[in-house]
């Protein structure tokens, strides 16, 4: 999600070649006996950003994030932090902090003493201790809590209690595991909004693993897709989502209709592909990195296809007939199951623009017509 | 909101009886015993007599019940000095067993819990595998090692470590040995089972948040095993405080426990009344820890609840 800031340059330094960035993890890859569970990853990360590691389990993102914390060694590579190495420091003397996917919160001590614990390890006078936690309860709404301990908190309250704890210490990053994992839907929502809010309040550069690719889209100002433990893309949500580098990236965020073909013709700004399983021709109106008969595939959101009851005006390109398959009534929108005429089911959805009653809507078994714009798909080779 | 409070006062007979049989043993086969030696310890000793005490019911002439109570064997316990070191010797050894049975305890049950879950039953067994042996063989046992021409001896001479034997036998060095080997186990299953169930993340984000790893378990796992550390002190405490076997097979004569003199009144005196004495005072003595004990378990158990 892109936010609102006067300065247009500040909020993409990523852009900007000259901008240095805050944290440098270059080749890093850790091995478990055989197994490579983080495979030569380098990343760059700059000051003020909310960077999204998102990947399915197993897929190394938490691992590279307690190797950030240094719970864990690389086995190769170095991370850098503030043109700091961290390799040679260990977890308790990293300006670095973690929120816990589980809070791990002290049981046997109040809310207070928790958030305190950081500080009383810095041996701060007590005073400024004091002032310290009281100001951090109030930013994450905790003040009447303060004595209570842990088990008689509800689950959102001990997220904000894990948030301070970590922030209280003002680290130079902040590392999340699934922030919000623990927290039931409307709650999350809400605290989405209110983590951007305090990340932005405070200035500090947070890593969020994840593998909640809605989470991941609203809090984040760039994303790493992993797999396989490597980061198979970088990109902000909207790039991550609009231009997928690969098959993987575009199925993994978001649902997608992924048409296999034959590329018959690129040409200077506009590219045709033969799928056959769809029984017509996909048209894009932009080159195509790839050359004529080798094997593409083209992706398309499902919100991209229009469904029409009528054949459009000139059939034959990016329109096939297909039949409905399955309708799911969603409330705001309508997903549509269309098997088309080469055999392929397409998911298409549609928005419940207009109150519909009987017969007017569009019903299972019916002949349709699907399209799209020739700017729609994306044409992956990989 | 009457209903339920009168459901659950009224308990369905199955489940009466499960809770009612072990109450009905405990009366019969404690609380009874319990009184009849609080009765004989307040008794007049007869040692002609069978039993060798004078009821403290008795119907006098005029056919009136008269109860006589004798404090005598209670004072006597308090005015003579061989009781009363005993009393503090009794305590001592117990205090101290108990702190090097948690001082070596605590390690062991802290590396079993960390061991992978495959070997951690092989540990607990090796704990566990001494009891399988009678109880006063591995008493004898240590007789064979620490006595002067014993194992430990021989071994020590041997390799010229000293010129000639130590005198182990019949002291208190022993009796600690004896009584920390022996209760060992008590000290290590409920620290184990504490620290078993602790979260591990806990000590990392101790860590995380600046804690040295040390300084970490002691800010955090100390703490959080409390309940443990109690339940494991008082399973050797309490045991430890009227130990018999122990002393007597080891320790020294000059330097009784509270248990050998209670045996000694009972079995070579026949002073009934002042064994049960000793007897009372020792359950009184040992009823205050006990009911710390219940008062941590009843926190523990509420803040578990909440």
């Amino acid at each position: 999600m892109v936010r609102s800031r006067n300065d247009g340059n500040a909020l993409e330094p990523w852009s900007d070649p000259a901008a240095e960035p805050y944290v440098r993890i270059s080749g890093v890859t850790k091995r478990f006996g055989d197994f490579a569970a983080v495979n030569d990853v380098s990343l760059d990360i700059y000051k003020g950003e909310i960077f999204c590691l998102l990947g399915g389990s197993g897929c190394g993102k938490s691992t590279l994030l307690r190797m950030l914390a240094g719970f864990e060694t690389p086995s190769a590579g170095s991370v850098v932090l503030d043109a700091q190495d961290l390799a040679a420091i260990p977890p308790y003397q990293r300006p670095v902090n973690m929120m816990f996917q589980s809070y791990a919160l002290f049981p046997h001590m109040t809310v207070e003493k928790n958030i305190a614990f950081g500080l009383e390890q810095e041996h701060l006078p007590k005073a400024q201790i004091a002032e310290r936690v009281s100001q951090m309860l109030s930013i994450v709404r905790l003040t009447e809590y303060a004595k209570r301990r842990p088990h008689q908190l509800s689950g959102g309250q001990k997220q904000r209690v894990a948030l301070a704890r970590a922030l209280v210490k003002r680290p130079k990053l902040l590392l999340l595991d699934e922030p919000l994992g623990a927290l039931d839907r409307k709650l999350r929502e809400h605290t989405q909004f209110e983590l951007i809010n305090i990340q932005q309040q405070l200035g500090v550069t947070f890593i969020v693993v994840t593998h909640d690719q809605e989470e991941a889209m609203t809090l984040a100002s760039r994303i790493g897709v992993m797999n396989h433990g490597q980061i198979v893309q970088i990109g902000t949500p909207s790039q991550i989502y609009e231009a997928p580098n690969s098959k993987f990236v575009a199925d993994f965020i978001g649902s997608v209709n992924l048409f296999e073909g034959r590329l018959i013709e690129a040409q200077e700004g506009q590219a045709r592909i033969q799928c056959d399983e769809l029984g017509g021709v996909v048209h894009v109106d932009y080159a195509v990195d790839a050359s004529p008969g080798q094997s593409v595939c083209a992706a398309i959101r499902p919100e991209r296809i229009h469904l029409l009851r009528e054949p459009p005006e000139h059939t034959g390109e990016n329109c096939v007939r297909g039949v409905v398959r399955e309708i799911a009534y969603m409330g705001d929108m309508s997903i549509y199951l269309v098997q088309a005429d080469g055999g392929k089911v397409v998911r298409v959805t549609q928005p419940n623009i207009a109150r519909v009653t009987h017969g007017q809507r569009i019903e299972w078994d019916e002949q349709v017509y699907l399209t799209w714009r020739a700017g729609s798909p994306v044409v992956l080779t990989r | 909101m009457g209903q339920p409070a009168r459901i659950r006062l009224r308990l369905p007979a199955g489940q009466r009886a499960v809770v009612a049989i072990p109450y009905v043993w405990l009366l019969v086969l404690f609380l009874i015993p319990l009184l009849i030696v609080l009765e004989i310890s307040f008794a007049q000793f007869a040692p002609m007599a069978r039993p060798p005490y004078e009821s403290i019911l008795r119907w006098a002439e005029d056919g009136v019940l008269r109860l006589k109570l004798q404090f005598d064997s209670y004072q006597y316990l308090l005015n003579e000095p061989l009781y009363v070191s005993a009393w503090f010797y009794s305590i001592k050894v117990a205090a101290i067993s108990t702190l090097l049975c948690l001082l070596l305890g605590y390690p062991m049950a802290y590396a079993i819990a960390r061991c992978p879950p495959t070997s951690r039953n092989v540990y607990l067994m090796l704990v566990m595998l001494p009891f399988w042996t009678s109880f006063l063989l591995r008493v004898y046992a240590w007789i064979g090692l620490l006595k002067t021409d014993g194992v430990i001896n021989n071994v020590l001479l041997w390799l010229n470590i000293i010129d000639e034997p130590l005198q182990m036998m019949n002291t208190s060095f022993a009796v600690y040995v004896g009584i920390v080997y022996s209760y060992l186990p008590f000290m290590i299953l409920p620290l184990y089972a504490n620290l078993e169930k602790h979260d591990l993340t806990l000590l990392e984000a101790a860590q995380d948040l600046g804690c040295g790893p040390i300084r970490a378990v002691l800010r955090i796992t100390l703490p959080l095993s409390m309940p443990g550390i109690v339940a494991g002190s008082l399973l050797v405490f309490i045991p430890a405080v009227g130990e018999y076997v122990i002393p007597s097979l080891l320790g020294s004569s000059d330097q009784l426990m509270i248990a050998k003199l209670l045996s000694d009144e009972f079995f070579m005196n026949r002073d009934w009344p002042r064994a049960s004495a000793v007897a009372i005072a020792m359950v009184l003595l040992l009823l205050v820890p006990i009911l710390i004990f219940q008062r941590f378990q009843n926190r523990t158990l509420q803040a578990a609840r909440a």
